[in-house]
């Protein structure tokens, strides 16, 4: 995909993320709707993955370690055409395949099971370590959330990813700069995160995470990088796109129908 | 000649489990000299991992080789195993379906001079709430072996507690078992005693000879899997003996007492007893010190079953 339809291809993920909520009724919109670009991005250009065969052991895999952002993740799926578009509207209904919280074993194209903060992200090095080791070319991603920074387990997974120079392992940090109780920096201040990642021994760059041509320089220049893994921080907008929400805290799990996720979608042009 | 300790056996079984199946990882969080896997790092370069003091990251990595396809044997201290990265094994291992060989070594008193910070009582209690685990405590090292390669070639994550000393053997070399159901080692008719665990099942059978001399026949069974429970041996000798008494290293809360009472109230009610820690914090002691204060031995297993018998 050229810049252009990965902005579409963007703008078509935000839509399906918000029908999806909206159908449901509640859900977290916030967070999903920050790493719509990002994913637009990985799906649209950068990861090798085959919707016809999504186990397919060469592919690039991708661990959305803030599991919440499911609904983001769904909608980039099926527009892929891992499955049907219909199944959206079935998000968090008795037996469906797309639950709140990313499930490897429930939906096609999931990678890893997600959902308690900081686990994805070990089991993103874990990953890129057995994949190392087996010498298989391929990339793993990783997105970790600003509030799941607060969470330790993300940094032991740091240090370990360093130690073992996972050159394979490209993360990226939604620093959207709010999380349920408020802003960030008033929560818990994570200071200089650019400093931290550097300082833990992690190629380090910072772009703005709603300009995919940026964020495709981004992933290029952390593939060429050799020896350290690489981590990407995004400077986002929780709610990014939809009116209702775009800036808010009270994003990260809100409440909206579907007539305000139409209006939102039509505002989305 | 001196037995072989625990842990010994674990690295030789993984050496050569892993020359089997180039799968097979080691994943240690700065104990890889307290478990001896050192050599199996040395001979399998870049397959044994050590994460530093990360006992959520050691399992979460673990979680992520999985996902790569390796077969990956973590092992921490129980305490740390269950306690402090239970969290990390039931989801990114256990509710994502994948294959972590979880180890925890010192298990109840067996931590000893660490103390009651290292004593897990309650390791085996958590770990049976997590569905579908495999959780089992080989008795001595032919078991351990066998036990262990049985671990290793199933899909599905398993939790083994491991004690790093050396255990009395109890079994000869060849000996045949399968997870999920018990050894019969004395088949008797009026007490069934049910034990797990190197510390216990020596007790128990200490305690068959005595009940013995005194003209009680007494059923031993070697229950190294707790779950899933092996309910038709427990049945069986419950039906015949009309009288259980089990034996554990570990909370009779939450532990193989609860798991066979659990069973048994349901299907076929049981006067029981347990001998095992009962609702009390660990502490620092040498291992046989650790023994009689908490009323760990075969007299104990004795006295429970006379009482439990007088009463009947």
């Amino acid at each position: 995909m050229d810049t252009k339809k990965i902005v579409e291809f963007a703008k078509e993920i935000r839509k399906h993320t918000l029908l999806t909520i909206g159908t449901l009724g509640v859900g977290h919109i916030g967070g999903a709707l920050s790493i719509a670009d990002v994913l637009a991005l990985l799906y649209g250009k950068v990861m090798n993955v085959d919707p016809a065969n999504p186990l397919w052991e060469e592919r690039d895999m991708l661990v959305i370690s803030k599991g919440h952002a499911g609904p983001a993740l769904y909608a980039t799926l099926a527009l892929k055409g891992f499955f049907p578009m219909e199944e959206l509207a079935t998000l968090n209904q008795g037996g469906t395949r797309l639950p709140s919280h990313c499930d490897r074993n429930l939906t096609a194209g999931v990678d890893m099971t997600t959902g308690s903060l900081g686990q994805g992200f070990s089991a993103a090095c874990g990953l890129a370590y057995a994949r190392q080791l087996d010498g298989k070319k391929g990339y793993v991603y990783a997105i970790i959330g600003d509030g799941e920074s607060q969470e330790g387990q993300v940094w032991e997974a740091a240090m370990f990813a360093a130690h073992y120079k996972l050159d394979h392992l490209i993360a990226f940090t939604d620093y959207n700069k709010m999380q349920i109780d408020g802003r960030t920096d008033e929560i818990m201040d994570l200071g200089d995160i650019e400093g931290k990642w550097r300082s833990f021994g992690w190629y380090t760059q910072r772009v703005d995470g709603h300009d995919v041509e940026a964020l495709d320089r981004a992933v290029r220049a952390a593939q060429k990088n050799a020896g350290t893994p690489s981590m990407i921080i995004m400077d986002t907008i929780k709610g990014k796109g939809a009116f209702f929400c775009e800036g808010q805290v009270g994003s990260h799990s809100m409440a909206f129908d579907l007539d305000k996720a139409n209006e939102a979608v039509a505002r989305l042009g | 000649m001196a037995t072989k300790e625990m842990r010994s056996i674990y690295v030789e079984t993984l050496i050569e489990l892993a020359e089997q199946d180039e799968r097979i990882m080691v994943v240690e969080a700065d104990l890889m000299k307290a478990h001896g896997t050192t050599s199996f790092a040395q001979r399998f370069p870049g397959r044994a991992v050590d994460v530093g003091v990360a006992e959520a990251n050691m399992v979460g990595v673990s979680a992520g080789l999985s996902l790569g396809g390796k077969i990956p044997f973590a092992a921490t201290f129980g305490c740390f195993a269950s306690r402090r990265a239970f969290d990390q094994f039931f989801l990114s291992a256990n509710y994502a379906r994948l294959n972590v060989k979880l180890v925890g070594t010192d298990p109840g008193i067996t931590a000893g001079f660490n103390g009651g910070t290292h004593m897990p009582f309650e390791d085996v209690g958590l770990m049976r709430m997590v569905p579908g685990l495999t959780i089992f405590e080989p008795s001595d090292p032919v078991s351990l072996k066998a036990l262990m390669a049985q671990s290793a070639s199933m899909w599905g994550c398993t939790y083994m507690r491991l004690p790093r000393k050396a255990v009395e053997p109890i079994y000869e070399e060849g000996e045949e078992f399968t997870l999920g159901k018990g050894k019969v080692l004395f088949d008797g008719s009026d007490v069934t005693i049910i034990a797990m665990g190197g510390v216990l099942v020596g007790e128990a059978i200490k305690a068959h000879g005595v009940l013995k001399e005194q003209g009680i026949s007494a059923t031993v069974i070697d229950m190294h899997t707790v779950k899933p429970l092996d309910e038709e041996l427990v049945l069986h000798h419950a039906r015949k003996s009309g009288a259980v008494v089990t034996a554990e290293n570990h909370q009779v809360a939450g532990g193989l007492g609860a798991a066979v009472a659990n069973y048994l109230s349901r299907v076929h009610p049981t006067p029981i007893r347990m001998v095992g820690i009962q609702d009390e914090f660990g502490q620092v002691a040498t291992q046989g010190w650790l023994q009689q204060h908490y009323r760990l031995t075969s007299d104990e297993i004795v006295a429970q079953v006379k009482d439990l018998l007088a009463t009947r």
